[in-house]
């Protein structure tokens, strides 16, 4: 639908988020305005889902094509899904007094930033666009993590601002260089910026211009992928935020910065001359596995822990994405989306034992399943799945992704299998003390949104068993895209 | 090109790494801040002599805000913060001030090394900015990683954006949305800074990032 030379629905993706923004700041009443966030964020959702039905073409600074439309369709269903635990977890917040209005209003501003910097970073066919919209997305989850103002929440904030800002600078740093390869064979200008012109004439560009910029860029964008040793700012900001942010963080905000990881990827693998991308993301895929695996043992706090599981399935996705290859691809696409669901789900689930024990600490949470029933056993189901047994979705992709290295690099895929292993272990430790034996502490019912939870655990659950069809085709074409 | 052109361009750039290596070691606040403008300083006249010489009149534009945001007002402002906080006493840096320049060294060795091999075939004038962008960006991180006070952390970002904008003036042609962005995105920083700090001053009574060490949530 293009009515006035814009197209309606990208147009919607981000004048929703922004529109709902400002009417957020200035509205009055929690109640309200959490239902209004729903609303938005569900508007936002149905119109990235009319991306499929009809495509718009590429402009100037905004463009649709397979590999994106994977990640705002996902983007935008956990963006909404989170939204509707976020108005029943911020009533607890309103009610415990955590939270007051003024500072409400403003998370809630802040939320419709973060999506509409997240769509706008996910649609731009500009590399300056998408930089300034990854930076603006890096702003507004600062403020969100430091809303708390406890002092652990203010340092969060400090140090993630510190090395986010770091990252984005590197990234910039690289951003100017493509320009700077680009510019002789594309000309002076804007069109030297953009994704479409960039792909197409990639070929020409000098290769050494190119290998340098990649560097600034894979550790820029990396350093907000949480990648290792990078990764410094990730647990903090997670463990001291609201946990609806936890649960965007890792569902929506981590996948945004793989995907400009994999836009500049695709960039240098169109170059003959351009060393290949692959082995600096295996290597810091691998190290982050690993590391991130080792972390999960000493974890005394429950969001931390997943924190630490976040680093390390992201590891996972870039080894998966640099590995490359058909079936690596699809495994690592396939992964990043059943994580964003598993791991925003168990976010929910742990928001709300958080909220009903009253305490992050993992010391004393103890016998959930009894306790909490429902709670306890979303949680045993939600760290089963991130943990990668079967049947559930990420067991599927993490087979995948060892097999398919088997086959090329043999000592890697022992490598990976080692750091699965240990992560696994870790977790299922922690799990056991969490949710099994006597209950102690607060043993009191919570109010809970269940909806959101079990519809994620639940498509996870389903994509283990059988995808469709269509599904697999569509992630197959991704693939070859990304090669 | 005129050779004036170039050893002009070339001059300027380097000051702005010299100007660098002087933050590196200054331990007093106040003076810390006076070197910092005059980074910026430097920074806008080398911005303004690239609008001539590329004959890109929305480059001064650049110069102008780099001149009167970062050579007066945020200076100004800082300074009257650390008044107020009472922060004008020395500041300790990390491993002592001849390993961070023999490091700091290291560095712009490293990026003349890289960028002018990377940039053989581009034009003059952008190769060796580039080259001292890149110093000036690698010295602004070293800055942040060696200081712990949270306001010379902030002093070692903006010469790090210094070095940005140095760079994407250099590479011609560069459309003007980068150059705003990146301005616009050291304004909003500064916000941010700016409501940290008044928080952090809030919440400790002190900007030194030690005391955020000791309130992690992990260490009970």
């Amino acid at each position: 639908m293009i009515l006035g030379g814009i197209d309606l629905p990208l147009a919607a993706l981000l004048v929703i988020p922004a529109v709902s923004a400002m009417g957020l700041a200035l509205l009055p009443g929690y109640r309200l305005t959490a239902r209004l966030n729903v609303l938005a964020t569900f508007l936002t959702f149905l119109s990235s889902l009319s991306l499929f039905v009809e495509r718009p073409e590429p402009g100037d600074y905004l463009f649709v094509d397979d590999l994106n439309v994977v990640f705002i369709v996902l983007g935008t269903f956990v963006g909404f899904t989170t939204s509707a635990f976020s108005a029943s977890y911020i009533a607890h917040e309103m009610e415990t007094g955590k939270l007051t209005p003024v500072y409400l209003r403003f998370y809630h501003a802040m939320y419709q930033c973060l999506m509409f910097a997240m769509n706008l970073g996910l649609l731009a066919n500009n590399i300056g666009l998408m930089w300034v919209a990854v930076e603006l997305a890096t702003l507004t989850t600062v403020l969100m993590v430091g809303i708390y103002r406890t002092p652990a929440a203010l340092e969060a904030a400090w140090k993630y601002f510190i090395l986010g800002s770091v990252g984005i600078a590197l990234a910039l740093f690289g951003t100017i260089l493509v320009y700077m390869a680009a510019r002789p064979v594309i000309g002076e200008g804007h069109d030297a910026m953009v994704w479409t012109a960039l792909i197409a004439r990639a070929k020409d560009f000098s290769p050494e211009l190119l290998n340098v910029a990649f560097i600034f860029l894979m550790l820029g964008y990396g350093t907000k992928v949480g990648l290792a040793p990078l990764h410094a700012w990730l647990p903090d900001a997670h463990a001291e935020g609201p946990t609806p942010i936890s649960a965007v963080l890792s569902g929506l905000l981590l996948n945004v910065a793989l995907y400009a990881v994999l836009r500049f990827k695709m960039l240098l693998a169109a170059n003959p001359g351009a060393i290949a991308p692959g082995p600096l993301m295996v290597t810091l895929g691998l190290i982050s596995l690993i590391f991130a695996g080792l972390m999960l043992y000493r974890r005394r706090d429950i969001k931390r822990l997943f924190a630490y599981s976040s680093i390390e399935h992201m590891g996972l996705i870039a080894f998966a994405f640099g590995m490359g290859g058909p079936i690596a691809n699809f495994a690592g696409l396939l992964h990043m989306t059943l994580h964003s669901l598993t791991k925003s789900a168990i976010f929910f689930t742990v928001g709300h034992i958080a909220q009903a024990k009253g305490t992050q600490d993992l010391g004393k949470i103890r016998g959930l399943t009894e306790s909490h029933p429902v709670l306890g056993w979303a949680l045993v189901l939600g760290v089963v799945a991130i943990a990668g047994l079967p049947p559930l979705g990420l067991f599927m992709t993490e087979f995948l992704i060892v097999s398919s290295t088997f086959a090329r690099q043999p000592l890697l895929a022992i490598l990976v299998v080692l750091g699965l292993l240990i992560a696994f272990g870790a977790l299922l430790l922690r799990l056991s003390e969490a949710a099994f034996g006597p209950a102690t502490g607060d043993t009191s019912a919570v109010k809970a949104s269940y909806v959101p939870l079990f519809a994620h655990l639940a498509l996870v659950f389903v994509a283990g068993i059988y995808l469709p069809g269509p599904l697999v085709a569509w992630f197959r074409n991704v693939a070859e895209l990304l090669g | 090109m005129d050779r004036f052109v170039l050893d002009f361009a070339h001059t300027l750039a380097g000051f702005m790494v010299l100007v660098s290596f002087m933050l590196l070691y200054q331990d007093r606040m106040f003076s810390l801040l006076n070197v910092f403008a005059l980074q910026a300083l430097i920074l806008a006249a080398s911005v303004a002599w690239q609008a001539r010489v590329q004959d890109a009149p929305h480059l001064y534009v650049t110069a102008l805000i780099a001149l009167v945001l970062k050579a007066i007002i945020i200076p100004v402002v800082l300074h009257r913060v650390v008044v107020k906080l009472g922060i004008h006493r020395n500041i300790e840096t990390v491993g002592g001030i001849g390993l961070t320049m023999l490091l700091g060294m290291g560095l712009v060795a490293l990026s003349m090394v890289v960028m002018l091999k990377a940039t053989a075939a581009a034009d003059p004038l952008a190769r060796e900015d580039l080259a001292f962008a890149l110093s000036v960006v690698l010295l602004g991180l070293l800055m942040m990683v060696t200081r712990r006070n949270a306001v010379s952390q902030i002093i070692g970002f903006m010469s790090l954006e210094n070095g940005l904008i140095l760079a994407a003036t250099g590479a011609k042609g560069m459309p003007l949305v980068v150059e705003i962005s990146v301005a616009f995105s050291v304004l909003v920083a500064l916000i941010v800074i700016g409501v940290f700090l008044f928080r952090i001053r809030e919440r400790f009574d002190s900007v030194d990032i030690h005391a955020l060490d000791e309130s992690r949530g992990e260490r009970q």
